[in-house]
């Protein structure tokens, strides 16, 4: 086993580790909270999964960035993964958002500011992503999603506030938030936010490692067809 | 060359290619009136209903012709690889684009000026005693539209599946533009009637940021 492999085991497991504390935590050692009881705790996994997606399409918007500064194609790789990743993450919230509000607020879904903003969020993503599935040459690929990108990271602010705007404007059943939040509880969401940057991190890597080979398998490819027929 | 007078001969040339065939204005015009009667049957068209409603239904066409109008604008270099010989001109690439933004921005507010007396008689709503406000409004909204549309129908003219994927890009992004635009016209289709100050900010704000950002980006979108 050469050293960068021992690095990712030990890297690995400590996420493992990580993950099993915040798990153990979010389950067992945050106080229960007093009206939805049970329920809450899926609090420690779909806020910290929010703030992990943001983490991750900022990844992308500097890789963005980085890439047409620099031409170099490991921003590109860099960017693509922590795209795939930060969407992982973005369609987790919008998962777990629904399985708290069925039994809290009594529907699955409502057109507010935030879960509006998110999902906006999600679709322009996966529009990202989608754009560079319909980009066959991998240079062009680079150069054209990161500019796309940057303008999809520079509508972010705009769709945020125009959505808090609209919706401030049309009164809704007030939704839970607010307030302060017990140290206990802060403290282990702090520890699953940790955790779920360690996966974060560990995936954006595997991620970049698989774009870096089928880069290389397409040059191969390449280089197999110009000999074929010159 | 500065870049206004270069911006104004893409321009000229957009303009003299769209009237010399007509193609773009009457497909999208007749698409826009096929949406709004449409629409007429997914509510019911009253006057009452058709102030409530009629502002998302007028922006939501605009937004889909614009999202199908745009594709041409660079899609339509390719054929000859004309936007080569663009490319080597010897002026600013900006001027390129801007002069495109321009050429759409008149497409897209053309079929608006036609599009809207009819949408007037269709659903009832009195347009005339706010026509300046709205007009404002109209331009306002329609700049972000084609701004963004060019500049993305540069992006999407370089991949597969281009027709498609236009939208797929576009209308996520114009999240912001829908929400004011479609604001500021119920506040003027609003008893009495009132420009929504803070939407027009919105609108003013997403407007200088794309074409800022636009014309930062304008090399990449436009490099071979």
């Amino acid at each position: 086993m050469n050293s960068s492999g021992k690095t990712n085991w030990a890297a690995t497991l400590g996420v493992a580790l990580l993950i099993g504390i915040a798990g153990y935590a979010a389950l067992f050692v945050a106080p229960e909270e007093r009206t939805m009881r049970a329920i809450q705790r899926i609090f420690y996994f779909h806020v910290p999964s929010a703030w992990t997606a943001f983490t991750a399409f900022f990844v992308v918007f500097i890789s963005n960035i980085a890439y047409l500064v620099r031409r170099e194609m490991k921003w590109d790789w860099i960017g693509v993964s922590a795209a795939e990743v930060g969407l992982a993450f973005c369609t987790v919230v919008l998962v777990t958002g629904p399985i708290w509000a069925k039994p809290v607020w009594g529907i699955w879904w409502t057109w507010d500011a935030r879960l509006t903003s998110t999902f906006v969020l999600w679709l322009m993503y996966v529009s990202y992503l989608l754009l560079r599935m319909l980009l066959p040459d991998a240079e062009k690929r680079a150069r054209i999603c990161a500019a796309f990108g940057i303008f999809a990271f520079l509508d972010v602010p705009l769709v945020y506030f125009s959505i808090w705007l609209w919706r401030t404007q049309h009164p809704q059943p007030v939704i839970g938030g607010g307030g302060t939040l017990d140290p206990t509880m802060r403290w282990v969401l702090l520890t699953c936010w940790a955790a779920l940057l360690g996966v974060m991190i560990l995936l954006v890597r595997q991620r970049y490692e698989l774009e870096k080979m089928r880069q290389d398998a397409e040059e191969l490819v390449h280089a197999v067809e110009a000999r074929a027929h010159p | 060359m500065t870049i206004a007078r270069a911006a104004a001969i893409v321009l000229a040339k957009e303009l003299r290619l769209e009237f010399r065939s007509r193609e773009l204005l009457t497909t999208t015009l007749v698409f826009v009136l096929t949406v709004i009667v449409l629409f007429s049957f997914s509510f019911d068209p009253t006057s009452e209903e058709s102030r409530k409603i009629g502002p998302g239904l007028l922006w939501m066409a605009f937004l889909f012709a614009g999202s199908l109008m745009l594709n041409p604008s660079f899609a339509r270099e390719q054929a000859n690889d004309t936007l080569c010989a663009l490319r080597l001109a010897p002026v600013e690439l900006f001027a390129i684009l801007l002069g495109k933004m321009l050429a759409n921005l008149a497409f897209l507010l053309l079929t608006e000026l036609l599009l809207l007396p009819v949408f007037a008689v269709l659903y009832n709503v009195a347009l005339l005693p706010v026509l300046g406000r709205l007009a404002l409004v109209l331009l306002l909204g329609t700049l972000g539209l084609a701004v963004t549309g060019t500049a993305f129908s540069a992006i999407s003219a370089q991949a597969r599946m281009r027709e498609l994927l236009l939208p797929l890009l576009l209308l996520p992004v114009l999240t912001p533009v829908l929400i004011a635009s479609v604001e500021c016209t119920a506040g003027l289709l609003a008893e009495p009637p009132e420009l929504r100050m803070n939407w027009l900010h919105v609108l003013i704000a997403f407007d200088v940021i794309f074409l800022a950002a636009s014309y930062l980006l304008c090399d990449t979108l436009l490099e071979e």
